[in-house]
């Protein structure tokens, strides 16, 4: 009995000192990245040919060999390895390699993401140190900067516009695309027939936002500060909930769909308010469908507005191989291999010199890059999945609900987070 | 010779449940390890978010507890008669094809939840099976998994009360009015529990078989010789036999409902107006997508709570009632 003690004992000893050991590690490790960053990380680092491994969530077979194409292409020029993993779940395999301090050298992030991880220091802020540095688009190093720092490389961009089926179009026996917010309620009145709804957008922030800005809205002002509760903001949704009602447009759940570009592809919706990931889509898995893609109607006093999304190429700064990690970012985004990516699977460049030779080699997707000056980022603030979430599950309910009381309550959740810290 | 027991327990037991604990009680941002010295504790500030402050966090762990407790109300007394009513039928001895029955009753178990959350999707699909049956019937079925109408609201409803009452409307708990809490489950989630009971009930059927065929057959002749009835055999010899078996079955099922998430994870994710929320989805929400870890880590330990205190007070209740029929004979 005795014995069976002190073994007992011993093991508990020995798994403490485990627990302390891997925490001790943490913390060297911990300690020795603000140095590291602080010297301006990644470029004062010398480079070696530690492998690394870069992770990325793909839109599906074509993105992620043309990503595998342009780590092998890296590999043969650098010599240094670099092992490509397709995240079944992004986020939360990024989270787990933070959480046992092996990030991924290379990352896919998302400005939501990028907002948490920049909080709490965990980023290289390479970006200026980038050749191209100055060559991005505005609204997308928007949505990469944190506190005034530009800190991590948008990969690409995407803008909302308006996906018009051809087909519907003419038997509606309709012109010249909608220009405002009136001709697109009477268009869609029109293009409403015969069991199919005449403009379908998704039911989310990311889908409607747009919809404030072209009204003289904003979201958050310059100073950060939430400013979705303005009577403009309550004037565009009472303008998108009078639409619904009316039966012209409808979300994608009422039409049984996942999103807008699922019901657009179907054929239930003869327009759609959809960003450029739509394209993959309809060519892959939805061929018969003629469409056309024109900017988005201004709003009543003629303001033009759009939501631009991106993801950028995450650095941490406890990569092995920092040097290495840069060198594989500068090599993505030449303006070169922005093309590679367009042509391999029809991301936009994020680099403006490509996004000119984009328009001249898919000049039907030229609306996409039209609107990129007038766009705006998406919403990002850091920890504000729930409330974005909760916001969300308010909108898929506009029909039947009121657009201040929706607005105000997200402003409130949304306010508690940027004011609480 | 208990060693590895000990260092198993520790390793996979202990040790996870106090990190867990700590990392409720911290500020760790998930980044590193959570006993790292750039960590703090931060008492129960966490718990206070949730179960205190007037806030989303507390009206989405109001939400989720809410949705959740309806579930459980639904599904364990569904599945546990219907496991036993399909065990009894299965053992029914002038049944032919027997084997035939169980294995497929069994069968949605075994079947990967996954597999069967995306073909009830289609089945519940705004066009599907089941409206597609409603349909013939003349009823105009609802687009399911978009509803968040409560069942209960509409019954309200139906009864004249559209709007809350003041006395309703004003006053609440967690952050969440006792009209809503009063709503009943969404639409959404009336599917989400019918799945669950149509998945489960099999293999609460197979816990019952065993225990069904260890009732000795003379108890069945002699209440038969007594001149007992079906009903009155399954009600005072059947069921009484199979006090110890029902309450595994009702400790497991209710276990296994505080914690849904798969489901939730695959076919809803929160949706429709947060009304299949549940605690444990919250958690992972809050942690991995909101990279709130240490409210997520508040969240699995008040329904740790919970599940804790419900099934003590289940243990009592069914203890306490045969305690006393065994004094009374």
């Amino acid at each position: 009995m005795k014995r069976r003690i002190t073994i007992a004992a011993l093991t508990a000893g020995v798994l403490v000192s485990a627990m302390a050991c891997s925490s001790s590690g943490g913390f060297g490790s911990g300690s020795a990245s603000p140095a590291a960053s602080g010297a301006s990380g990644a470029s004062a680092a010398t480079p070696n040919k530690t492998p690394l491994t870069l992770m990325f969530g793909s839109s599906g077979p074509a993105e992620t060999k043309a990503v595998q194409a342009a780590a092998a292409a890296f590999t043969k020029q650098s010599g240094i390895p670099v092992q490509v993993i397709a995240a079944s779940n992004l986020t939360q395999q990024v989270a787990q390699g933070f959480a046992g301090n092996q990030p991924p050298d290379v990352f896919y992030l998302d400005p939501g993401t990028f907002q948490n991880y920049a909080k709490d220091g965990v980023l290289d802020a390479y970006a200026p140190s980038l050749p191209n540095a100055s060559g991005f688009a505005p609204a997308l190093k928007a949505a990469f900067t944190y506190q005034g720092k530009f800190e991590c490389a948008p990969k690409d961009a995407s803008t909302l516009a308006l996906y018009v089926n051809t087909q519907d179009w003419q038997q509606a026996g309709l012109g010249a695309p909608p220009a405002n917010w009136d001709q697109l309620k009477a268009d869609a009145a029109k293009l409403t027939a015969g069991g199919r709804t005449g403009l379908v957008i998704d039911q989310t922030h990311s889908g409607i936002d747009e919809f404030l800005y072209q009204n003289g809205g904003t979201v958050q002002d310059s100073s950060g500060k939430v400013t979705l509760n303005s009577p403009q903001n309550v004037q565009a949704l009472t303008y998108l909930k009078s639409l619904l009602t009316a039966g012209d447009m409808k979300f994608p759940s009422q039409l049984d769909a996942g999103y807008s570009g699922q019901a657009f592809g179907e054929n239930k919706a003869a327009m759609d308010i959809i960003g450029n990931w739509e394209n993959g889509a309809l060519s892959s898995d939805y061929p018969k469908i003629k469409f056309k893609v024109y900017p988005l109607p201004a709003g009543p006093s003629g303001v033009h507005a759009t939501l631009s999304f991106t993801n950028c190429w995450g650095v941490p700064t406890k990569s092995k191989n920092a040097a290495g990690a840069l060198a594989l970012v500068k090599f993505l985004t030449t303006p070169q291999q922005e093309m590679t990516f367009a042509n391999a699977f029809g991301v936009i460049p994020s680099l403006q010199s490509a996004q000119s030779t984009y328009t001249k080699t898919y000049p039907q997707f030229s609306a996409f890059v039209q609107e990129l000056p007038y766009a705006h980022p998406d919403i990002a603030i850091a920890g504000a999945t729930q409330a974005l979430t909760a916001f969300d599950s308010a909108l898929a309910q506009l029909a039947s609900g009121n657009p201040a009381t929706i607005l105000q309550t997200a402003q409130t959740n949304l306010q508690a987070l940027t004011s609480g810290t | 010779m208990t060693a590895p027991a000990i260092v198993l327990v520790l390793v996979f037991l202990v040790a996870p449940i106090a990190m867990a604990a700590w990392v409720s009680l911290s500020d760790w941002t998930g980044i590193g390890s959570p006993f790292a010295s750039g960590v703090h504790s931060v008492g129960t500030r966490n718990y206070q978010a949730l179960l205190t402050q007037p806030g989303l966090p507390q009206q989405q762990l109001g939400e989720s507890l809410r949705n959740n407790l309806y579930y459980v109300i639904l599904v364990v007394p569904l599945q546990t008669a219907l496991a036993l009513g399909l065990a009894l039928a299965v053992t029914r001895k002038r049944l032919t094809g027997r084997g035939f029955f169980r294995t497929a009753y069994y069968f949605p178990s075994i079947t990967s939840s996954v597999a069967v959350s995306v073909i009830f999707l289609y089945i519940f699909a705004s066009t599907g099976v089941v409206n597609g049956v409603l349909s013939y019937l003349g009823l105009h079925g609802p687009n399911w998994f978009s509803d968040p109408t409560g069942v209960l609201q509409m019954a309200y409803s139906g009864l004249g009360v559209t709007q809350a009452p003041a006395a309703l409307a004003n006053h609440g708990f967690l952050g969440l009015a006792w009209w809503d809490w009063l709503a009943g489950p969404s639409v959404a989630m009336v599917a989400v529990i019918t799945l669950a009971i149509w998945t489960t009930s099999g293999t609460f059927m197979l816990i019952f078989l065993p225990a069904i065929y260890a009732i000795p057959a003379e108890l069945e002749e002699a209440a038969i010789v007594d001149g007992a009835s079906g009903w009155q055999r399954l009600w005072r010899v059947t069921l009484p036999m199979l006090r110890p078996t029902l309450f595994l079955v009702l400790t497991l099922g209710l276990i296994a409902t505080w914690q849904v998430f798969d489901q939730i994870y695959l076919m809803s994710q929160g949706n429709p107006a947060g009304t299949t929320l549940t605690p444990a989805f919250l958690a992972y929400q809050e942690s991995f997508g909101n990279q709130q870890w240490g409210q997520g880590a508040a969240i699995a330990f008040i329904l740790f709570a919970i599940i804790a205190v419900l099934t003590i007070v289940q243990r009592l209740l069914l203890r306490d009632r045969s305690a006393a029929e065994r004094s009374a004979t």
